[in-house]
């Protein structure tokens, strides 16, 4: 299967697409002759930005009116591959709350499998072939699909640059949604954060159970603004309740690659490693030298958290 | 109101976990309740409870008739189990897990059903919108907080920025995730009842299914190779002398971060 044409599903809020689509959109460049998109709701004022990345077309629903993209954006697609012509070898999502919706139900309708949560994705000679990491990260699970496109494909957010390409515009094609379902939003709630977002900070200082008490989550939080980085967490703290899930850095929260990692009170489980491995510098903080987390760790401090963390804050005022 | 919960039986995510030599999972071993299911199983039972009556009713898919972690939900108090169990479905998909598992529910005829947002060993993320697709019912994933209000079910719906409020009309798939509610560990009695609380078991042929389209033979992708990821290298461990922190403004220094 060669790839002539690649869609990937754009995601965007407020008129700004996600890095997550920006990067899959370079990365189908490379991979196809053809690149276009896909939207749930009114292209218009991101089909700029689709262009500069290299989208010739987005193919979009016009606004969903509240409704969860799941049952409207897929029926949309299976519409339009089925009966409207020049289908794709090939769907690239992001494993992301909507990419993974959409996914699922066009899976079921184009009767394809889906391969979720890779890391790379490559030409070989006839074969499209996914990378996804398992085990933690340790081994890597090369899949290729055995079936005729369109073939759909889930991809970790972080798995690639985003660079444009200089394109001009998409042009904007309307779609028909035969089916908005019945799932819709009638509320939402933002939660109000200051700083960088956690998956694009340069710096990220990430906190676990090791701080003994949600108050103690304070210091993370006065470290990562003195570094103008974002603050983190394990899954143990925030099923905790000690801080959102917005914060969680794992295999079921956030992939981040900054420049800085820092881990204070954090064993290294693998799962946690996985969504901080790619870090270009961890700094770890544990008073158990046998925690996992120093096999990552560039610099590693076997020490209380109780005692590092307050001087190092107060270096860093002082400065 | 009945509430079918999708239970999968995975090996002990604590233990290191092992390849088959066609690349599968190894599932040989002894299996238990995937923790990410738990909480489907508590919130069953707790919207059981406030509905005032109804059934929970499990729905799994394993190898070799297990029903270890099967048990562990009946204890912690669901009435009854589906397992559906064959050789064929060695190397099933996502898809195909789907298939199986509509096949299954359908046969309980559930107001809801609720599933864990991702198993904790294959972790796909994408069985409980599958299922509501083959279904032909409304879903909402991503839910840490359900409600049911007469024939519609609200939701809050975690999100990137935060969460939303979402509702729909059941029957519906709902996936929970972690931290919705606090699993009830079972009691000595649970235990003792789990024992005597029926388990259906199934085959393929049981659920109408062509064993050729599902399982490694129908999953439409083959894995080329596992290799083994390239490792970090090595950094320097210190102890915290009282002057820790001053290595690690040394450290941040010298990469111009502050
Ligand atoms: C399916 C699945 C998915 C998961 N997904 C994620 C995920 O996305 N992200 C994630 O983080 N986890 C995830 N986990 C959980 C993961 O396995 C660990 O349980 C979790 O990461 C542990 O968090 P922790 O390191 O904060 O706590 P612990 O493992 O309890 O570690 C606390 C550490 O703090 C150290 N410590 C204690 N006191 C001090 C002190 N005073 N000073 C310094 N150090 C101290 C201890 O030595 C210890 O190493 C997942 C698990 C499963 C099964």
């Amino acid at each position: 299967m060669a790839l002539n044409r690649i869609w990937v599903y754009a995601e965007a809020t407020d008129g700004t697409v996600a890095p997550t689509t920006l990067e899959l959109l370079t990365k189908a460049r490379e991979l196809a002759g053809t690149v276009e998109a896909v939207y749930g709701g009114d292209a218009s004022d991101i089909a700029g930005t689709l262009g500069e990345y290299g989208a010739t077309k987005v193919y979009a629903t016009g606004d969903l009116q509240g409704s969860l993209p799941g049952v409207p954006v897929s029926s949309a697609l299976a519409k339009l591959i089925t009966e409207g012509g020049e289908a794709p070898d090939l769907l690239l999502f992001g494993t992301t709350y909507e990419g993974r919706d959409v996914a699922a139900r066009l899976s079921v309708a184009l009767d394809r499998p889906v391969i979720t949560n890779n890391t790379d994705i490559a030409v070989e000679g006839d074969d499209v072939v996914l990378t996804e990491p398992v085990f933690g990260g340790t081994k890597l699970v090369r899949t290729k699909f055995t079936t005729p496109g369109p073939n759909i494909a889930l991809i970790r957010p972080k798995s690639f640059p985003a660079e444009p390409a200089g394109g001009g515009p998409a042009e904007v094609v309307t779609i028909e949604v035969p089916d908005y379902g019945t799932a819709k939003v009638t509320n939402r709630h933002v939660e109000e954060t200051t700083g960088p977002k956690l998956d694009e900070a340069d710096v990220v200082v990430s906190g676990g159970r090791g701080l003994g008490e949600a108050e103690k989550y304070q210091m993370i939080e006065e470290l990562a603004k003195l570094l103008k980085g974002a603050p983190g967490a394990s899954r143990a703290i925030v099923d905790a309740g000690w801080v959102p899930y917005s914060y969680q850095v794992g295999q079921t929260g956030k992939v981040v690659k900054p420049n800085v990692y820092i881990a204070a009170g954090i064993s290294g489980a693998t799962q946690h490693l996985v969504g901080m491995k790619g870090s270009k510098h961890i700094i770890a903080i544990n008073k158990d030298p046998e925690a996992p987390i120093f096999s990552v760790a560039d610099l590693g401090i076997v020490g209380d958290v109780h005692k590092v963390l307050p001087k190092l804050i107060e270096a860093l005022q002082n400065r | 109101m009945n509430v079918v919960v999708c239970a999968k039986q995975i090996p002990d995510p604590a233990e290191p976990g092992k390849l088959e030599a066609d690349n599968t999972l190894d599932r040989s071993g002894k299996l238990i309740l995937d923790e990410s299911d738990s909480y489907g199983v508590e919130m069953a039972l707790q919207l059981v409870d406030a509905a005032g009556g109804g059934e929970v009713t499990l729905v799994s898919m394993a190898p070799n008739g297990e029903t270890g972690g099967l048990r562990t939900a009946l204890a912690m108090g669901a009435d009854k189990a589906i397992l559906v169990s064959d050789d064929a479905l060695s190397g099933a998909g996502a898809l195909d897990t789907a298939k199986v598992l509509a096949a299954a529910i359908k046969r309980a005829e559930p107001d809801l059903v609720l599933a864990g947002t991702e198993s904790s060993d294959g972790y796909t993320g994408t069985v409980p919108e599958q299922i509501a697709a083959l279904l032909g019912v409304s879903s909402i994933t991503f839910a840490k907080h359900i409600e049911i209000d007469g024939e519609t079910v609200k939701v809050h719906r975690q999100t990137e920025a935060g969460y939303d409020e979402v509702e729909t009309t059941l029957p519906a798939v709902v996936s929970v995730t972690a931290g919705v509610v606090e699993p009830r560990y079972p009691s000595f009695k649970g235990i003792m009842a789990a024992k005597s609380k029926p388990v259906e078991q199934l085959t393929l042929a049981d659920l109408g299914i062509d064993p050729s389209t599902v399982g490694a033979a129908g999953a439409g992708q083959e894995i080329v190779s596992v290799e083994d990821a390239p490792e970090r290298e090595a950094g320097e461990i210190i102890e915290d002398d009282g002057e820790g922190h001053a290595r690690i403004v040394a450290f941040l220094e010298n990469l111009k971060v502050i």
